[in-house]
C-alpha cells in the first residue's frame, strides 16, 4: 500500500495499463511532455515515448473521432477531455458514434477498448465552463458506460477496469478531489467491478444515494443525522451507466426511505431515473416520497456557488423531511 | 522574423522550456517582406489536376500509367459495370416500392472503384455512403449487398441500418454511418494505429465536397498532419450535396487548397478518369507508407444520379447541365480503353450486362423472402454482452408481443 492523492492514483492506474498492454496509447490536450493541465499523465511520456503519449491539437471531437478509429483498428486508447465542460464538441463522436459502433455494424466492429477521461464537477470556484456534471446527457445513450470514483482506490480500480472493459467508458473524475482525497492504494493492478454500487456504510433507517465527490457531502449529512439518532445507509453507486438497480432497490426495501444527491442541475438529472425505478420497485415498501437533491436548474454559478451546491445543509434537511413525513 | 514571435510567446510563460514545442520556424515558408498589406487566399496556389485518360479511350500524350495489366484492369471493368446494374436495379426496385430507399453512384463510379483498386486488400476502408464500388472490388457477395439493403437475418449488420450502410471486417471495410464525416477524424485514427504496429496498412477515407464543411474534416485533416498518420483522404467532388451545389458550400479553391493549409501533400484528380484514380491512389498509399504522413485527393465527378431516392435532381438543375457529364461517363471511358487494349469486346460487354441484369435480379428475389432477424437481436450488441436491465426489457418485451402477436407479426412466435 502507498498513500496516494486522487491524480497519484490515475496516473498510476494509467502507467500500469500501459506497462501491461503496449497498445495502450494515452492523448489529449496538454497530456504529453507537460503532463496535463492537472498533470494526471505526467511522466509517461518520458516513460512510454512521444508515440504513446501525446499532445492532440485543440479539437474535442477530433481527440475522440481519433480515438474511435484507434479503438476500432484495436488499439487501446485512453482520451483526455481536459474538462467535461469541454466534452460537449465530442458529443457526436460520443453519441453517434462511439456508442453504436458495435450496434449498427452488427459486431462486425467496436470501439469497446475505448476510455474518455474527463475531470468534472465544481466546488473549484470555475464558475460556469469548470464545474459542470454532464453524466446525465451520458447516461441516456445505450452503449455507453459512465463510471465515476469517489476516491483514489476507487479511482485505480475502477479506471483499470474502463480501460479494460470491452465497451466504451466515460470516466469522470471529482476534479475537486483531484489533491483533496488521498487514501491507501495498492501498488499492484487491481480493479473494481463496473456496473456496481458499493454500500460504504450500513444503516437502517434511510438511503443516501451520491456518486463521485458527492459521496463525502452526503457521509457529513449522514453524521449530522447520527446525532438525531438517524441511522443512514450510504451507497457510491461508482457506475452510473449501467447501474445498479439491485444494490439501491434492496437497500431501500430494508430503509424504506430514499435521497439521491447530485451535482448537476435537478431537472432530468440521473436522480430523477434511480427516483422512477425505485418508486416503482419499491412502492409499497416507500414511507416518504423519494427526496432529490441536487444543484438548482441554472448555468453553474460562481460567486453564488457556495448558495447553489446541494451541500451536506440541504440533504441534512432532506433526511430530515423524509423521516419525519 | 519568427524568433522575435517566439520570444514574445514564451516571455508570455507558454513553455518556455520545452524547445519542441515552442514555436518552430520550419513549419512558415516565409514570402517577401512587404511593407503594405498584400492578401493572399486559396487561388494564389495553381492547383495542377491529373488526367491520364481521355474520353475516346486514347491516353494523354505523355501520361504516367498506374500499375495496371490486364488481369487487374478487367477486374476494375467489370466491378464497374456491377456497380452500374446493381444501382440501376436497386433504384428501380425501390420505385415498385419491394426496397425502402437506395444510393446510386451514377457517374462517378470510377473515384470509389478505383481507389480500391489502387489499394491492398489489407488497407482499410472507410467510406461515407457513395463507395458501394470500393465494397464491390473487394468481393463482398452480391447476396451480401441484398440481405443488407433488405436488413433481413442474413445482414451482416443485423438488419438495423437502413439500405446501403454495408460493412465488413473480413473485406477491410468500416461499416457505414450516416452522419457525416465523423469516419474523417476515425480514419486518422485507425491510421495511426497501423503506424503504431508498424503495419505494411494504410486507411483510406473517402467524404463528399459537402461532408468537407463537418468540422470533423478540420479535426481530421489537422490531426493526420500533426499525429503523422498513414491515411488518404479521399473527397469525391462531385457538384452536390443533396441540393446544394458546391459554389454554396464554400468560396476556396475546392477541397485540395485546404489540404494545402494543413501542411498534407494533395492531389488534385479528374474522379471520371480510372486510371488517374488509381495512380493517384497508388502513389498516395506508397507515399503515406513511406513518410508516415496523410495525402488528400480531390476527385472532381458529378452525381449524375440523384442523392437517394428520396431526391429528385430536376427541382434545383437543368438536363442540360446533367448532358455535359453525361458525356463524361467513365464507365464509358474506361470501355473504350479496354476495346482499344483488346482486352474487352462488345460481345463481351452485352453478355457481361445481361448476366449481371439476370443475378441481381434473382437475388433481389430470394433477399425479400429472407425472414427479418431474431427478437434477440433487438438487445444484442448494445453491449459486449446485454447488461441485466436490457434483458428484463427484453423480457418484457416478449410478453406483450404474446399477448398481442397479430400486431408483430414478424416475430410473434418466433422466439
Amino acid at each position: 500500500m502507498a498513500q496516494m492523492n486522487l491524480l497519484h492514483a490515475i496516473n498510476n492506474a494509467i502507467d500500469i495499463a500501459m506497462q501491461v498492454n503496449d497498445r495502450t496509447v494515452c492523448f489529449g490536450e496538454d497530456v504529453g511532455h507537460f503532463g496535463g493541465v492537472f498533470r494526471a499523465t505526467s511522466g509517461l511520456q518520458e516513460k512510454y515515448g512521444k508515440a504513446r503519449c501525446f499532445n492532440t491539437p485543440l479539437v474535442e471531437q477530433g481527440i475522440i473521432g481519433f480515438a474511435n478509429g484507434l479503438a476500432a483498428q484495436g488499439s487501446v486508447p485512453i482520451a483526455e477531455i481536459q474538462f467535461a465542460d469541454y466534452i460537449f464538441p465530442a458529443f457526436d463522436q460520443i453519441v453517434n458514434e462511439a456508442a453504436k459502433f458495435r450496434y449498427r455494424s452488427g459486431n462486425e466492429f467496436d470501439v469497446g477498448k475505448l476510455t474518455i477521461r474527463a475531470p468534472y464537477g465544481g466546488g473549484i470556484a470555475g464558475g460556469l465552463y469548470h464545474s459542470q456534471s454532464p453524466e446525465a446527457y451520458f447516461a441516456h445513450t445505450p452503449g455507453l458506460k459512465v463510471v465515476i470514483p469517489r476516491n483514489p482506490y476507487q479511482a485505480k480500480g475502477l479506471l483499470l477496469a474502463s480501460i479494460r472493459d470491452d465497451n466504451p467508458v466515460i470516466f469522470f473524475e471529482p476534479k475537486r478531489l483531484y489533491r483533496a482525497s488521498v487514501g491507501e492504494v495498492p501498488e499492484e493492478d487491481y480493479q473494481l467491478p463496473l456496473g456496481k454500487a458499493e454500500v460504504v456504510t450500513v444503516g437502517n433507517d434511510i438511503t443516501l444515494l451520491a456518486w463521485g465527490a458527492q459521496v463525502e457531502i452526503i457521509e457529513k449529512s449522514a453524521k449530522m443525522a447520527a446525532n438525531d439518532g438517524i441511522s443512514c445507509e450510504i451507497i457510491d453507486l461508482r457506475t452510473i451507466l449501467p447501474w445498479d438497480i439491485e444494490t439501491v432497490v434492496n437497500s431501500v426495501l430494508k430503509t424504506g426511505r430514499l435521497v439521491v444527491s447530485q451535482e448537476a442541475p435537478l431537472t432530468a438529472g440521473f436522480a430523477s431515473e434511480i427516483a422512477a425505478t425505485i418508486q416503482k420497485e419499491c412502492f409499497l415498501h416507500l414511507e416518504s416520497p423519494i427526496e432529490r437533491v441536487c444543484g438548482l436548474d441554472t448555468p453553474y454559478p460562481l460567486a453564488l456557488e457556495k448558495e447553489y451546491v446541494a451541500d451536506h445543509l440541504k440533504i441534512y434537511e432532506a433526511i430530515k423531511r423524509s423521516v419525519n413525513y | 522574423m519568427f524568433n522575435s514571435l517566439s520570444l514574445q510567446r514564451n516571455s508570455l510563460g507558454k513553455q518556455a522550456d520545452n524547445k519542441e514545442n515552442a514555436m518552430n520556424s520550419d513549419i512558415y515558408n516565409d514570402g517577401p517582406v512587404v511593407h503594405q498589406p498584400s492578401f493572399i487566399d486559396g487561388h494564389s496556389v495553381e492547383i495542377p489536376l491529373l488526367k491520364i485518360l481521355q474520353q475516346d479511350g486514347t491516353l494523354f500524350d505523355g501520361a504516367q500509367m498506374p500499375k495496371i495489366d490486364q488481369t487487374l484492369a478487367t477486374k476494375v471493368y467489370k466491378t464497374l459495370a456491377f456497380h452500374r446494374v446493381l444501382d440501376e436495379r436497386m433504384v428501380a426496385s425501390q420505385r415498385q416500392g419491394r426496397l425502402s430507399f437506395y444510393m446510386s453512384a451514377l457517374g462517378e463510379e470510377a473515384a470509389s472503384v478505383g481507389g480500391a483498386a489502387g489499394l491492398k486488400d489489407q488497407d482499410m476502408i472507410m467510406a461515407q455512403y457513395r463507395e458501394q464500388g470500393a465494397l464491390m472490388f473487394r468481393g463482398f457477395s452480391l447476396e451480401n449487398f441484398m440481405n443488407q439493403m433488405f436488413s433481413n437475418s442474413k445482414d451482416l449488420g443485423k438488419g438495423r441500418q437502413m439500405p446501403i450502410h454495408y460493412g465488413s471486417k473480413e473485406l477491410n471495410y468500416m461499416t457505414v454511418s450516416s452522419p457525416l464525416g465523423t469516419q474523417i477524424p476515425q480514419a486518422t485514427g485507425y491510421a495511426y494505429g497501423q503506424k503504431l504496429q508498424g503495419l505494411d496498412e494504410v486507411t483510406i477515407c473517402y467524404f463528399g465536397e459537402g461532408a468537407a464543411s463537418e468540422g470533423d474534416f478540420h479535426a481530421g485533416l489537422n490531426m493526420a498532419a500533426v499525429q503523422e498518420a498513414p491515411v488518404i483522404f479521399f473527397c469525391r467532388n462531385n457538384g452536390y450535396a443533396i441540393s446544394t451545389p458546391s459554389d454554396e458550400q464554400f468560396k476556396g479553391n475546392g477541397i485540395a487548397s485546404r489540404g494545402v493549409g494543413y501542411g498534407i501533400k494533395t492531389l488534385r484528380i479528374d474522379g471520371n478518369d480510372i486510371l488517374a484514380v488509381m495512380l493517384a491512389t497508388q502513389t498516395a498509399r506508397e507515399y503515406a507508407l513511406k513518410e508516415n504522413a496523410p495525402v488528400l485527393i480531390e476527385a472532381m465527378t458529378y452525381r449524375l444520379g440523384a442523392h437517394s431516392t428520396s431526391d429528385d435532381p430536376s427541382g434545383y438543375r437543368t438536363r442540360e447541365e446533367e448532358a455535359v457529364w453525361q458525356a463524361n461517363d467513365p464507365i464509358l471511358r474506361m470501355k473504350n480503353w479496354m476495346l482499344n487494349q483488346n482486352w474487352w469486346d462488345e460481345t463481351q460487354e452485352t453478355e457481361l450486362f445481361e448476366q449481371y441484369r439476370e443475378e441481381v435480379l434473382a437475388a433481389v428475389k430470394v433477399s425479400e423472402k429472407i425472414d427479418k432477424p431474431h427478437l434477440d437481436t433487438l438487445i444484442s450488441d448494445v453491449y459486449d454482452t446485454p447488461p441485466v436491465h436490457l434483458q428484463a426489457q427484453l423480457d418484457e418485451l416478449k410478453e406483450h408481443i404474446n399477448k398481442y402477436p397479430d400486431a408483430y407479426p414478424f416475430t410473434a412466435g418466433k422466439f
